[in-house]
């Protein structure tokens, strides 16, 4: 049953105390409303307000969290397609280390974790977990590699370590890091009162919806609702159809044991698998993937595509439309102009930069479009250049009178340099890349 | 309350549309493909059927394109201004379903080829493979016209993919694939409506609407991917919900727009984050490739062996479980 803000607001205390992390009782019932909140996190909800809103009160897919400060999101999803509005917690990359490896060799992997951030169209993408497998003699390296972890890094940690006591340690270690347990079959109880203590997330594993259902219903029993759920399956076909049984079932019938975050680990006779089997994770439900090697290529790729799919589809991202200074540009420096879209615009910036020349570079408002996109849009002609110029009042900044159009809209010229009486078009090069070259061949200025 | 496989059934199904044509079909080819058929989302075999596996075709060119990569190029460095030879080893080494003989040497800015330079490639390539064909002819229409009238007619019989009209020249082509017997492809930019009405205007012209492939625009992994992927998923549900005139099956060009951008060809050494460049190249190819074929792709044309290798795999292992849970 589905309760409007208004519905729920009347049940609440109406104090607009904040505890919820909300400015106002109204603001939370809004964001219950839309599922982007859970009546939890009102410690002064009423009972009343409890059964009442009992379902309604939680997200069809529960949000979960894995690590401290630094914590990974996962779930939380509203929609089937992101074409219907977003998809909205990104896909989780984990990393595994084994303890047969040698802590030396985790070491190396875990600081090569920690330094790679790649920036990309404005956006800095970075992996997010660590998934520690216990697979040696005894425990000594995979609680030394937690204690690196714990050192070097603020990323979350899935434990994975079927032996109880080793397990409590690592914990011990991982203490007010919230990390989460990985059960590879149906968990000791004893797990249930360990995940209690620590506030560790619990990852459960199965081979059938049926199993899987049962886990579920069984840690919701012992009182755990931070689960993530892993259904191994063979197949890529297989994979695709359970992941998205398990959403749809969530979303669309609210059955609740399935109500939570996806976890892979992939598996991969080469990176070439391991890459493919990674994206279907990606574009189709999954919440986590466990990567079994550290390959910086692979890793950009799926920061790339994780990335893509995550965008918000209504809006592209995009960057202020104004001028931006590539170094240090005097008002005779040259004149560049591109469109805000957030890939064009870093590109394009990029590229003069790369040239080592200082310059002017005039973002217009093209509503977040490529260059021919917006063009063939008409958000990006003579009329609208000369008149953002304009109104920005550009022409009193620089003395140039010379501006680079993208070589892409050479149609455009005629008309910007009537639009735009007093300066000469140069008509720039087709490609950013050639950006370097190009402003060696001519006089900019 | 226990778990029920929640199903969706759908009233319509996916055209079924085959390429290529045998002896007694009155073409050449060893074996045609049929695409499409389905009647559910890519690979819900658990409620509905799809009669036939996604292809992937590799692409052959009239002239060396200027940016290909040096890690591509290592494969085909002996039979790359060969297209013969190359279309040869891409079906028998590389295991390419079909080859796409890309004529954009035909283009007055990039080559300016002739017609009659145009028809010797496309026979050299039709004598030395047997599977089906796509020809795509080069981005300029008077040239397109021009170049691919004649490829029709030089290919009468063999039902080959014609690749592309758009809603601002598709007569002459359309006309052409109606005299020959050819499979045509309808490209649209990355836009529903778009593309619905480039079909209504084909089929208005009786163009038969069992010879009618969908290309709805490959932006490439960080290039437009965002966009593509979604547009398909939306093509894909309202043909499926019964729109006929978006239930075509869909080419993508993985290959084409990987390894045009910068990620497939700048060096490590520039991009110390990016990871290796020969692996770039591939894992962003089949990064696109995977994530277009669970939007709905029925026809992928790639370019390195290594993505063909895999996604046809894919292909394999989905195919091989089918049945469903
Ligand atoms: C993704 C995409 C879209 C997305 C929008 C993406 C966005 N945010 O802009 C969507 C789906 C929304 C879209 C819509 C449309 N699109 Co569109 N789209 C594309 C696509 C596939 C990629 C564009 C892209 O992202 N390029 C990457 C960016 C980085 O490129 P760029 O901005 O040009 O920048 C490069 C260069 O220009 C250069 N550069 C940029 N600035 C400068 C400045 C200087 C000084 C210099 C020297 C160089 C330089 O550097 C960059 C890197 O090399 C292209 C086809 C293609 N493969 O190019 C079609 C394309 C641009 N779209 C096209 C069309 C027709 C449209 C629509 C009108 C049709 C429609 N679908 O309704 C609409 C218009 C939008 C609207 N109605 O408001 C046509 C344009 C045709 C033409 N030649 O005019 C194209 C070319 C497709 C085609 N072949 O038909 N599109
Ligand atoms: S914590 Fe509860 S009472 Fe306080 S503002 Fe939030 S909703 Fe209102």
């Amino acid at each position: 049953m589905a309760l409007s803000g208004l519905d729920i607001f009347k049940l609440l205390p109406k104090t607009n105390c904040g505890d919820c992390a909300v400015p106002t009782c109204l603001a939370f019932a809004m964001k219950l409303a839309q599922k982007k909140a859970e009546l939890s996190e009102c410690p002064h909800a009423s009972d009343e307000a409890k059964a009442t809103l009992g379902a309604a009160g939680t997200p069809p897919i529960r949000l979960v969290k894995i690590g401290g400060a630094n914590a990974l999101e996962v779930g939380n999803e509203t929609v089937m397609f992101r074409h219907e509005k977003t998809f909205f917690h990104q896909t989780g990359i984990a990393i595994e280390l084994r303890s047969s490896d040698g802590t030396e060799s985790n070491r190396v992997k875990i600081q090569a974790m920690e330094n790679l951030t790649v920036e990309r169209v404005g956006e800095q993408l970075t992996a997010d977990l660590f998934f520690v497998t216990f697979d040696s003699e005894n425990g000594e390296v995979f609680l030394d590699t937690l204690t690196v972890i714990k050192e070097l890094s603020t990323k979350g940690v899935i434990l994975n370590c079927q032996d109880l006591t080793v397990l409590k340690q690592g914990l011990e270690i991982l203490k007010e890091n919230r990390p989460a347990i990985y059960c590879e079959a149906k968990p000791a109880e004893k797990i249930y009162s360990l995940a209690k203590t620590f506030e560790a997330s619990l990852v459960l594993t199965a081979r059938s919806f049926e199993d899987l259902e049962a886990r579920s219903n069984a840690a919701v029993t012992a009182d755990l609702n931070a689960l993530i759920l892993n259904l191994e399956a063979a197949g890529f076909g297989k994979k695709l159809q359970h992941n998205t049984l398990l959403r749809r079932s969530a979303l669309q019938q609210n059955f609740k044991p399935f109500g939570y975050p996806l976890l892979t680990r992939i598996k991969g006779a080469t990176p070439v698998e391991i890459l493919a089997e990674a994206s279907l994770q990606i574009c189709k439900y999954g919440s986590i993937v466990v990567l079994p090697e550290y390959d910086q290529a692979l890793l950009y790729t799926l920061f790339t595509l994780r990335q893509t799919i995550y965008t918000d589809p209504q809006k592209p991202i995009q960057v202020d439309p104004k001028v931006y200074a590539i170094g240090d540009p005097t008002p005779d420096s040259p004149v560049f102009v591109t469109t805000n879209f957030s890939l064009t615009y870093f590109m394009v910036s990029g590229e003069i930069e790369n040239s080592g020349v200082s310059a002017h570079l005039v973002v217009t408002d093209a509503e977040g479009q490529s260059v021919l996109t917006a063009w063939a849009a008409g958000k990006f002609d003579g009329e609208k250049i000369a008149k953002f110029i304009k109104d920005i009042q550009f022409e009193q900044q620089v003395k140039t009178r010379k501006i680079i159009i993208p070589g892409l809209v050479a149609q455009i010229s005629g008309d910007l340099e009537e639009s735009l009486p007093g300066w000469e078009v140069i008509v720039g090069c087709q490609e950013a890349s050639d950006i370097p070259s190009f402003i060696k061949s001519v006089e900019l200025t | 309350m226990a778990f029920e496989i929640p199903r969706e059934t759908n009233t319509g199904s996916i055209a079924e549309i085959t390429l290529g044509a045998t002896s007694e079909q009155g073409g050449t080819r060893s074996h045609t493909l049929t695409l499409g058929g389905s009647s559910s989302l890519p690979f819900h075999f658990f409620e509905g059927e799809q009669p036939h596996p996604p292809v992937v075709a590799m692409e052959v060119f009239d002239s060396v394109p200027t940016k290909y990569p040096e890690p591509l190029l290592d494969y085909y460095r002996d039979v790359i201004d060969n297209p013969g030879e190359m279309a040869k080893k891409c079906v028998e080494e590389y295991g390419a379903e079909l080859i796409s003989v890309r004529l954009e040497g035909t283009h007055p800015e990039k080559g300016n080829k002739s017609v009659d330079e145009a028809v010797e490639i496309v026979q050299k390539v039709l004598s030395s493979v047997s599977v089906p064909l796509i020809f795509t002819g080069p981005s300029h229409f008077e040239k397109n016209n021009e170049v691919m009238k004649k490829v029709c007619e030089v290919t009468a019989g063999e039902n080959c993919l014609i690749n592309y009209v758009e809603t601002d020249n598709y007569k002459t082509i359309a006309a052409a694939c109606i005299a020959y017997g050819h499979t045509l492809v309808a490209q649209s930019p990355i836009d529903v409506n778009l593309a619905k009405q480039l079909n209504i205007l084909l089929t208005d012209m009786n163009f038969p609407a069992d010879k009618i492939v969908m290309d709805p625009l490959t932006g490439t992994l960080g290039y437009g991917l965002e966009y593509t992927y979604s547009i398909m998923e939306r093509i894909r549900t309202d043909g499926l919900a019964g729109d006929k005139m978006l239930a075509f099956p869909m080419l993508v060009t993985p290959g084409y727009e990987s390894f045009n951008v910068k990620e497939a060809r700048a060096p490590q050494k520039d991009y110390p984050d990016w990871g290796d460049l020969a692996q770039r190249g591939i894992y962003w190819e089949t990064a696109t490739a995977v994530s277009l074929l669970v939007a709905g792709a029925e026809l992928l044309i790639l370019y390195h062996p290594q993505s063909v290798e895999i996604i046809k795999s894919k292909i394999a292992e989905i195919f091989a479980a089918e049945g469903g849970e």
